[in-house]
């Protein structure tokens, strides 16, 4: 996984709330047994029409956000099915960090194994970044993980919240399942308690 | 000991590390994988060396893209990518040696409805799933919920996922529910309450008398949505009727393990005093046949209500009705029972089970659907398929018109043939409204089966209960 440390770039407003990962990622593009390549689908349905003809008003289609790194978005972005290729799809056109009030759970983390970073920020602030972000290329929006701060434009900085362990794993780009099996010991330890105590499992 | 709620004592049960920071390894008792969120995650495994930690726990079914006509008897899957997938899990199950049901076993289902029929879901486990409905299983009081496909990986190689504790929320549904009203009108209703993000961070615990009257498969339509309220997971602690649902079941304990296992399950329910973060109560006399207006569903409303105004929303709502009464071609003001249906799907994990087309079939029985009206039956399993031709309840849908269909998730999500074309309008037994969900630009309500059999007769979105 890459590591995400900072990010200054050019972020696309999606002020919709409930973005649902159908929306981020149709169906149709989940028959693939690769992570790669989902970038071109990304908001698939949004972003062109039936012939495959771009959509012009659609944000990403805009000159000024086809090299956008963030999305700010509405509330509980994410929402719905587990398909993990809504983040490989963000991540694979560019997008590396969203920023939004709420999220949906599955979602979230699944953004945290791809080297995405969702950003949790009141109100407020995510409605002073939508308004950066509706300047396009005119505005840089600057993520600092190691600090937990987003700045926008005019040099106003938020700090949000996040887990230290994801934060730590996202820094320095860390295999969950390798720091895991670390721990095998405790799992062999509970595995046979566990088994002990629910011979029926 | 301070009173716990039944989610703290499973959560309690699987802990095996604990960090300082409160973050945990939770053992995973049964790992459920189907076709389309696996191939990555097994060619993860593959690519570092690493086998499947427990394959005595790691059931494997194909069901989100199989067809579900006939051919498929003959083992034809025309959709090639499709056709790759599920011939990935064939493969996959074969060379990590996990249980495997394949797609023309009879056995094969939609992996919400295989998973408690075979009885490898039972009372106290954790359950995880590449799939966000895998909250159905907590209708049998196990902690379950969707993962992602690195968490996939995660679980196969370590039996155990990486998660922090979610808050405990409280939804009671006290008294009786009203004729007419089923599981899906509770578990609707429950999300018209509190919105798709109300559940967010929490592990909802459902109760109350209205819980405790439905029947296992009433209680997995409550749990299956949990996660459309944004929860984690939804619960519902184990009682006779759980019991007696699991015991004989082919994975179910046995003698002294299922005396043993008895103890332990009569252990799970909230303590008296147990703490709550959140808790919301409905009477279940107040819940009403519903379907959903918009595409979202928490766009959710009594069949006797007509459709909102975008202006009656506050916040960014308001824009997002917009789109979703645009989207759904509606007008502020229309009667709900004056929109016009022309496609009925009964099925998916939320209503594929034998109980929901035995209460199809009873407002079905002795009529016909409405001229061109395209009805399809989606059984959730080749067992449950099985049971409702040898109770007659399949002439009765074929007698009517409908088409009656081999087992799988078929229009739930539309990745095998079975979809919508543009404009069309389906009156869905499912759980997703989303635009787009059941095929490019098709518009879905979403209703219990008794609701979708009624449309599907009168052609238009009725109440049920005046066929009844
Ligand atoms: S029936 Fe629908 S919701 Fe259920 S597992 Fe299949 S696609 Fe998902």
């Amino acid at each position: 996984m890459d590591k995400f440390t900072q990010i200054s770039g050019i972020a696309a407003p999606m002020p919709l709330v409930n973005i649902d990962t159908d929306m981020i990622i149709p169906k149709q593009f989940l028959k693939t047994i690769k992570r790669s390549g989902l970038g071109k689908n990304l908001f698939d349905e949004m972003r062109f029409d039936r012939d495959g003809k771009e959509n012009p008003d659609f944000v990403l289609n805009k000159p000024q956000y086809r090299q956008a790194q963030i999305l700010v978005a509405g509330d509980n972005f994410g929402c719905g099915s587990s398909r993990e290729h809504a983040p490989w799809a963000l991540l694979d056109f560019g997008i590396r960090a969203v920023i939004s009030t709420s999220y949906a759970d599955i979602f979230y983390n699944n953004c945290f194994k791809n080297g995405i970073l969702p950003i949790v920020l009141p109100p407020e602030a995510v409605a002073v970044l939508m308004k950066d972000a509706e300047k396009g290329a005119n505005a840089r929006i600057e993520v600092d993980l190691e600090n937990q701060t987003v700045t926008a434009s005019d040099g106003e900085a938020f700090h949000f919240e996040i887990d230290a362990f994801k934060k730590h794993c996202l820094l320095n780009g860390l295999d969950d399942i390798g720091l895991t099996m670390e721990k095998a010991a405790s799992i062999d330890t509970f595995e046979a308690s566990a088994a002990a105590a629910r011979p029926w499992v | 000991m301070s009173p716990k709620t039944l989610y703290d004592k499973i959560w309690d049960a699987h802990v095996a590390h604990e960090s300082d920071d409160g973050t945990c390894l939770l053992y995973i008792d049964r790992h459920l994988v189907h076709e389309v969120t696996s191939p990555q995650a097994f060619e993860g495994l593959r690519m570092t060396g690493r086998k499947v930690r427990a394959p005595e726990k790691t059931i494997a079914v194909p069901d989100h893209n199989v067809p579900t006509t006939l051919e498929r008897l003959e083992g034809i899957i025309s959709n090639e990518e499709g056709r790759i997938q599920v011939e990935a899990l064939d493969k996959n199950a074969k060379d990590f040696g996990i249980h495997y049901y394949p797609m023309n076993d009879l056995r094969q289902g939609i992996v919400h409805i295989v998973g408690p029929e075979q009885g490898w879901t039972l009372p106290g486990m954790t359950v995880v799933c590449g799939d966000s409905h895998t909250a159905t299983h907590g209708a049998f009081g196990a902690l379950a919920h969707g993962i992602g496909t690195s968490e996939v990986e995660h679980v196969l190689a370590t039996q155990t996922l990486i998660q922090k504790k979610s808050k405990n929320m409280k939804v009671e549904i006290t008294g009786k529910l009203r004729p007419g009203v089923t599981a899906k009108d509770i578990t609707l209703a429950v999300i018209g309450a509190t919105g798709t993000a109300g559940g967010t961070g929490y592990v909802i615990e459902y109760c109350g008398e209205a819980i405790r009257d439905l029947s296992m498969e009433g209680r997995m339509t409550v749990c299956n949505m949990a996660i459309e309220g944004g929860a984690r997971a939804g619960l519902i602690a184990p009682d006779e009727k759980t019991y007696t649902y699991v015991k004989g079941r082919p994975h179910a304990p046995k003698g002294a393990d299922w005396d043993k296992a008895l103890e332990w399950w009569k252990t799970l329910y909230t303590d008296e005093g147990a703490q709550w973060d959140k808790a919301i109560t409905l009477k279940g006399e107040d819940i009403q046949p519903v379907v959903t207006w918009g595409t979202s569903p928490e766009d959710v409303l009594p069949i006797t209500a007509t459709v909102p105004a975008p202006e009656s929303f506050t916040g960014g709502k308001v824009e997002a009705v917009k789109r979703a009464l645009d989207y759904m071609g509606l007008t502020p003001g229309q009667k709900l029972t004056d929109i016009q249906i022309d496609t009925v799907f009964i099925g998916s994990c939320t209503n594929g089970r034998i109980e929901d087309l035995r209460a199809a079939a009873a407002i079905v029985k002795g009529k016909k659907i409405k001229d061109g009206m395209r009805a399809m039956v989606v059984p959730g399993s080749g067992l449950v398929r099985k049971q409702a031709e040898e109770e007659g309840i399949a002439q009765i849908f074929t007698d009517a018109g409908f088409e009656w269909r081999l087992a799988g998730c078929s229009m739930c999500l539309a990745m095998n043939p079975d979809q919508l074309a543009p404009g069309e309008r389906c009156a869905s037994t499912s759980n997703r409204n989303f635009e787009g969900r059941q095929g490019y630009k098709g518009r879905t309500h979403l209703v219990s089966p008794a609701m979708a059999a009624a449309a599907a007769i009168t052609g238009h979105l009725t109440d049920v209960r005046e066929m009844m």
